[in-house]
């Protein structure tokens, strides 16, 4: 390119013309482009065989055969049968002429899950309160336009990045151990990780405000608190009711899982549903999850748009 | 300013000062719903002050095995343990890549400047969330159903998750690129596919690339739980260090987890600047 440019700038009398430079330029810039792209790909097809070689794409298996005989089969070739047979137990015999007698045969324990699914909807909820209060509080000190000083930051970085590093479900198995099997362990649970993810998300709301109001609240002698309370909450505010109702919705499905560990909720029924090899009761399960989140996933868009067309209105 | 000056400015403007009662009775109805559910689920879910207590001495005893780390004195023992980051690093690779190569062409049937026939656009993205709507633990437990336990199933489970929510994103992303370009493409007699190949893509690819990185964080995080039901990773050895209530251990391999997420978290910024640099310099 420089070379181009001092050609355009001063043609030479006789040699190369700024043309032949310029193919020059184009073909040594090709050809660099082109090694570059064939060693991305050799880096790439290597670490693609080491981790298919992790992940067991190439293991050769034991399996039974229908007739009781074992063979060596290659691992996805003989799973796959096995994924469609397991998939169509989970279907349900539905026929038309016997219909409510069917439905009421595949949701059997409609009882049992209904309680299990508004626990889960209150673990949820809760989950999401403790976190919002968790995350809120933590997410002054953890941006690095409000934190009063550089340890309080790093300290309640650390906090929230262990609190959200850490999947829901290692939380739910330490807590379970702590307050014993129940839908308390699993809020805990749910809870310390919304605070640890909300809190990341705050904190960068925070970091995006307009610093005016703070210098004003200071100027008139407010304390550290009353700049966060009346200068930074209400720019903040919009954004952390839209934050919440999304985290609501992740709650929601995180909290339908806890229960495999034994932390309230419908996770058990799955765990039981598994254990029983009660297929039908599996796709019921789903359906069931399915269908909640669905709901509550729209329910809570609409309530988002109509709080942030409010926000734009009192703008 | 004087008080009368205040009590007649309350006069002129009393929405200024409080707002109309049917909005304070409902913003109180809402409170008092609010404080209401949130007691019954203190109650319903046994929020005793003594369950509270013993939990957090037993939680701080918990905590208490922090320090001093556990440090693994021989090979033999460290072994499983990186084998286990390797292998969950392995899987949310593997996972990402599989799910992003069966997603790529569903985001275009997903796309409305793509698919300009909405009743299969529509069916597609209804596919779309039905796919998200799997849990990847709930996948993993079907996958170890028909593979086995071991870290392939843990993979598929992740790839198939991802399927739904990478052609959800790509689709969103194909959205919401210009027209222009597709025009002068279109303007000097290219196909549907010059089209897409020459226009679209350009402008897709380096946002693809940093969702495939995003995600790829993410399925590092989230396929750690996965070894929890025997799907492969180091979430297994974790399980299992917590269930023998080795905590030492347990908080040491919690920190070895967190310290990988950390070095991944790193490269991928560096390597997500670099694309977003090369896509800034052939901008210009």
């Amino acid at each position: 390119m420089t070379a181009t440019a001092e050609f355009t700038a001063a043609p030479p009398l006789s040699g190369p013309s700024a043309i032949a430079a310029f193919e020059r330029d184009f073909a040594l810039n090709r050809r660099r482009a082109r090694v570059n792209w064939a060693i991305g790909a050799v880096l790439f097809f290597v670490v693609f065989l080491l981790t298919a070689w992790i992940g067991d794409f190439f293991k050769v298996t034991q399996v039974t055969l229908r007739d009781g005989s074992r063979e060596w089969r290659w691992i996805i070739g003989a799973g796959l049968p096995r994924l469609g047979e397991f998939i169509t137990k989970t279907f349900p015999v539905l026929r038309w002429d016997s219909l409510g007698a069917d439905l009421a045969e595949w949701f059997w324990r409609w009882q049992t899950w209904l309680r299990l699914l508004v626990e889960t909807i209150l673990i949820a909820f809760m989950a999401t309160v403790f976190g919002v209060i968790g995350g809120f509080l933590m997410s002054f000190p953890a941006s690095r336009n409000l934190s009063p000083n550089r340890y309080v930051l790093w300290i309640s970085r650390r906090f929230l990045e262990i609190a959200r590093t850490v999947p829901e479900l290692v939380w739910a198995l330490i807590f379970v151990f702590c307050f014993s099997v129940g839908p308390m362990a699993g809020v805990m649970a749910v809870g310390l990780h919304a605070c640890g993810a909300l809190g990341k998300l705050y904190s960068e709301v925070n970091e995006n405000i307009d610093m005016r109001p703070l210098e004003g609240v200071k100027a008139a002698g407010g304390t550290w608190f009353d700049q966060i309370r009346y200068a930074v909450v209400p720019q903040v505010l919009p954004n952390i009711i839209s934050y919440t109702l999304l985290r609501l919705e992740i709650n929601v499905r995180s909290s339908s899982i806890i229960g495999y560990v034994g932390a309230g909720g419908l996770g058990q029924e799955i765990r039981t549903a598994m254990s029983f090899q009660e297929y039908t009761d599996l796709s019921a399960l789903f359906l069931i999850i399915l269908v909640t989140v669905v709901i509550i996933d729209f329910g809570s868009e609409k309530l988002r748009h109509r709080i942030i067309g409010l926000g734009e209105r009192d703008a | 300013m004087t008080p009368e000056q205040i009590a007649a400015a309350k006069a002129a403007y009393p929405t200024a000062f409080r707002a109309p009662l049917s909005l304070r009775l409902r913003r109180y109805a809402l409170w008092a719903g609010f404080t209401a559910l949130f007691c019954y689920c203190l109650w319903a879910f046994d929020f005793s002050p003594m369950r509270i207590w013993t939990g957090i001495l037993r939680f701080g005893d918990v905590l208490g095995f922090m320090f001093p780390p556990y440090i693994w004195k021989s090979w033999a023992e460290f072994l499983p343990i990186l084998e286990g980051l390797g292998e969950t690093l392995a899987m949310a690779f593997l996972g990402t890549l599989i799910g992003a190569v069966f997603a790529f062409p569903l985001s275009f049937l997903g796309a409305k400047n793509i698919t300009r026939f909405w009743p299969l656009r529509m069916g597609v993205r209804r596919g779309y969330d039905v796919i998200r709507a799997f849990e990847t633990l709930v996948l993993a437990l079907i996958f170890i159903r028909a593979f086995g336990l071991g870290p392939l199933a843990g993979i598929l489970a992740i790839a198939v998750s991802e399927i739904g929510t990478f052609a959800k994103l790509f689709s969103e992303a194909i959205e919401n690129t210009s027209e222009k370009p597709v025009e002068g493409i279109k303007a000097s007699g290219g196909a549907r596919l010059q089209q897409i190949r020459f226009a679209v893509m350009p402008q897709v690819m380096p946002v693809i690339w940093s969702i495939l990185l995003y995600n790829f964080e993410s399925n590092v995080r989230s396929g750690t739980i996965l070894g929890i039901v025997g799907a492969g990773g180091i979430g297994f050895l974790l399980s299992d260090r917590i269930s023998a209530y080795k905590w030492d251990e347990a908080w040491s391999i919690i920190f070895l987890i967190i310290a990988m997420v950390y070095v991944i978290d790193y490269l991928s910024g560096l390597i997500r600047a670099r694309i977003i640099g090369l896509n800034e310099g052939a901008a210009k």
